[in-house]
């Protein structure tokens, strides 16, 4: 049994902050719960997915991973209109994606607690960018609460199912990666009952967004305001900790840093924190009470200086003329946080303890002690490890491939997964990415604008995402270009979730497989053809084909990721060694693909038998057919 | 009590993740205070991995640069890559057996010899541990046990709250039953190592 689902409560148990939400929606009760997981959201759905595939018959809710977060979002307001408690999950770019229904489903609200969780990612550790989500809360006007770490995400996504039928609203929760990703006890409570099915009302005075509905609906939204407002006045999860003159504002899991540095420094009975978790609608009278208590204050937010315009405001308002100081106004940290952390509060990257100590010690003229840090110089330099394609991955055989035939002139607009590995040397096969899906919309537009050859890639799941319109779009414009779908029959770089593509038998998930081919052929395009990217060969002959194809052609590069298939359908290949007599050391193999198999040893070529896994494209590669299997033994 | 930083790193793959997760539910049976955390997503494609387990008073989630007490490196030149971490008075235990990126294989960059990386560590810090960590894992008869050992040789060398006696018993429960045998060998011959 997994202790998730440990029907009573009492005890203590270390989860990670994913892990600690799923605990606290299934003691709410949680009856419906739809995603799209993407970084540092995936572990919620995934363990939502695991549980109800490990425990049938313990597990009361539905799941699914939806195609995308709109959908997603969409889904689930279905299911909460209709009167079960729904859980929507997403990283903070795909509420982008769902910000069309978001924005409206807060006119409409719910008739059970909804509960949508936005994982933030500052620093980007494995984002696009570090957009700052709470400005979601205030775009839409729906309630939102920020836990600082695992023990308080568990009880607030609890909480919020709560407030959600309270305010008859969904209710927005606002992790970030140190949230997510942390671990730490986390108290459980006994499981909620779950309501499992309802019935849906009919009432197209609240549910059909017609303008005469909506504005009504408009006017509902904004007491929703004053009425949510009430209830952050008085939210325990808006605290004040400490005592004395001086004061620190602060909110989700800066707010750990500011509370360690107030005992590093010995600060206790200096300084006064206001640690706000309940913070849209903010506590304004409460505030303006901690505003007028102390001499100065200072606030402490990652990213974007949502509290401290706010704070500023409420100051103002109430004719209070303390001292407010936070971010550095238009102060730009020089150099990338992977290179140098930034010494000041800017509104780029994730803060961290000693930069909060730091600044807190001199906003308050405190003396704090620097650790005796080492000098790096003469240290001999780590060679990069940037993450790279997998041995055996068939993205690599078939980026190798595509720039076999369109060199490194053609664009190759390219989309997020793993293969956006491929901007890297020695395969440099991406120019162009800002978001799911945009490899196939942009490429149309370079086309057109240059008359430039164009090849893009997008992953299965990425098309099944929001490739689909763009690609309808293509063919009804007439542009001009390839697209390669990179089916690898699995979403790889979340973790291997399912998606329409996937073989669901395989899986032994009862959901409908989609197939591809047929998709796209449908949508029109006139030139589809499915390739297997190890057959160099063969691949290279269709692809050539396609890209000569006047007008949007399609490949299909068909073969399992070997993570996903070695769990899926295991088989075992002869792994490939370099002959020495015949290696002439044009070390082709390594220069074009870079396989993390391979090094180099007296000028030859060498592949480690631990790591190859026998894709044999590094012997189709090698002028000297010098690669060959290793026989087999006896 | 004061607070132990302690930062593991290590390259996709050699199991740190589940050596700081371990630790961690160790503390908690061991009734200790403690935050955990780890850095997912791209690391897992053979990029480099790190993970902190915070003991004591702390509330905060990750370390800063120059406040680990211990740096634990599954790999040498990856202690060097993290080396802003710590200050002149941590301790960095290292497996000195090198596993050296794709970039080096590509001829891209060079890999340092892993006796030049510790010199410069002991140079550098008071108290270096460092040893073929690899190696133990394999007389342990379970290569992939070289978290194990490490986890060993970190509670060999650092006055920890937590006993031996209840590390042994969450790694003998929370890893996978055939292994559980050779990995608490490996944590026997890490402590031995660094003791």
């Amino acid at each position: 049994m997994d202790v998730l689902l440990t029907p009573s409560g009492g005890k203590e148990h270390l989860l990670l902050g994913n892990e600690a939400i799923v605990r606290g929606a299934l003691e709410a009760g949680m009856a419906f719960a739809t995603c799209y997981p993407g970084t540092p959201s995936s572990e919620v759905p995934d363990t939502l997915y695991r549980l109800r595939k490990q425990f049938p018959n313990k597990v009361k809710y539905y799941f699914e991973y939806s195609t995308n977060e709109k959908v997603a979002l969409e889904c689930a307001a279905g299911a909460a209109a209709s009167g079960v408690r729904t859980l929507c999950t997403m990283k903070h770019v795909g509420v982008n994606v769902a910000a069309d229904p978001l924005m409206t489903l807060a006119y409409v609200g719910v008739n059970a607690g909804m509960v949508i969780l936005t994982a933030d990612d500052p620093s980007l550790f494995s984002s696009q960018n570090e957009q700052d989500n709470r400005y979601y809360a205030r775009l839409s006007g729906l309630p939102m609460l920020e836990p600082c770490g695992p023990a308080e995400a568990k009880e607030m996504t609890s909480y919020c199912f709560e407030l959600s039928e309270e305010l008859g609203s969904p209710v927005m929760i606002r992790t970030t990666t140190r949230v997510n990703h942390a671990r730490e006890a986390v108290p459980f409570v006994k499981l909620g009952k779950v309501k499992q099915t309802s019935k849906f009302v009919k009432n197209p005075m609240r549910y059909v967004t017609v303008p005469a509905v909506s504005r009504n609906l408009h006017l509902r939204l904004l007491n929703l305001y004053n009425q949510a407002q009430a209830i952050s006045e008085k939210s325990p999860y808006n605290q004040i900790v400490g005592k004395g003159k001086l004061g620190v504002i602060t909110s989700g899991v800066a707010a750990n840093y500011v509370l360690d540095a107030v005992g590093d420094l010995g600060a206790k009975s200096k300084i006064k924190v206001l640690k706000l978790g309940f913070t849209y609608p903010l506590p304004e009278k409460k505030i303006a009470r901690f505003l007028g208590s102390v001499d100065k204050v200072l606030i402490v937010e990652e990213l974007e200086p949502i509290l401290e315009e706010a704070v500023k405001a409420i100051a103002q308002e109430k004719g209070i003329s303390v001292e407010i100081v936070g971010k550095v106004p238009g102060k730009v940290p020089a150099k990338s946080v992977d290179i140098e952390a930034p010494n000041f509060f800017s509104r780029a990257f994730e803060y961290n303890p000693r930069l909060v100590r730091e600044v807190i010690a001199k906003t308050f003229g405190l003396e704090f002690n620097e650790p005796a840090e080492i000098s790096l110089a003469g240290m001999p330099t780590p060679p990069g490890r940037p993450p790279n394609l997998c041995p055996g991955c068939p993205h690599r055989a078939t980026y190798f491939v595509v720039k076999e035939v369109a060199g490194d002139e053609a664009i190759y607009p390219t989309d997020i997964g793993c293969y956006t590995l491929g901007v890297l040397p020695p395969i440099k096969a991406a120019d162009f990415l800002i978001c799911m899906g945009s490899s196939v919309s942009s490429s149309g537009g370079i086309s057109r604008a240059t008359g430039q050859k164009v090849v893009s890639f997008i992953g299965d799941s990425t098309f099944f995402h929001s490739g689909i319109t763009g690609l309808v779009n293509a063919v009804h414009n007439n542009h001009n270009f390839t697209l390669v779908v990179l089916d690898n029959g699995t979403t790889a770089m979340t973790g291997h979730q399912p998606h329409p593509g996937v073989n669901t038998e395989a899986i032994g998930d009862i959901t409908t497989h989609i197939p591809l081919e047929p998709l796209i052929k449908g949508l029109g395009v006139k030139h589809v053809v499915t390739i297997k990217p190890f057959k160099v060969r063969a691949a290279k002959k269709a692809i050539e084909e396609a890209i000569a194809f006047e007008g949007v052609s399609v490949v299909i590069s068909q073969e399992l990721c070997p993570l996903f298939a070695r769990r899926v359908a295991p088989t075992t290949k002869r792994v490939f060694q370099v002959v020495e007599d015949k290696c002439k050391g044009h070390l082709d193999c390594i220069k074009k693909v870079a396989c993390p198999a391979m090094f180099v040893e007296n000028g030859q070529a060498r592949i480690n038998p631990l790591q190859c896994i026998g894709c044999a494209l590094c012997a189709q590669i090698c002028p000297e057919n010098a690669i060959l299997p290793v026989k087999a033994k006896g | 009590m004061s607070t132990q930083r302690i930062v593991f790193v290590g390259v996709g793959g050699q199991g740190n993740l589940l050596a700081s997760n371990l630790l961690g539910q160790a503390a908690l049976a061991a009734g200790q205070h403690v935050v955990v955390s780890e850095i997912h997503g791209m690391a897992q494609r053979g990029g480099v991995v790190e993970s902190a387990v915070i003991l004591g008073d702390a509330t905060s989630p990750i370390v800063s640069n120059g406040e680990a007490d211990v740096l634990v490196s599954f790999e040498p030149v990856e202690a060097l890559r993290l080396l802003n971490k710590v200050n002149k008075h941590s301790l960095v235990i290292t497996n000195t057996r090198p596993l050296p990126p794709f970039t080096v294989a590509i001829g891209a960059a060079s890999y340092p010899a892993p006796e030049e990386s510790v010199a410069f560590l002991k140079k550098k810090l008071d108290k270096v541990i460092a040893f073929d960590g690899q190696a133990l894992a394999e007389e342990a008869k379970n290569p992939l046990s070289l978290n194990m050992v490490m986890l060993g040789a970190l509670f060999g060398a650092v006055d920890l709250p937590i006993d031996v006696k209840t590390m042994k018993k969450i790694i003998r429960t929370q890893t996978k039953k055939r292994f559980a045998a050779a990995n608490v060998l490996a944590f026997d011959l890490g402590y031995k190592a660094a003791a």
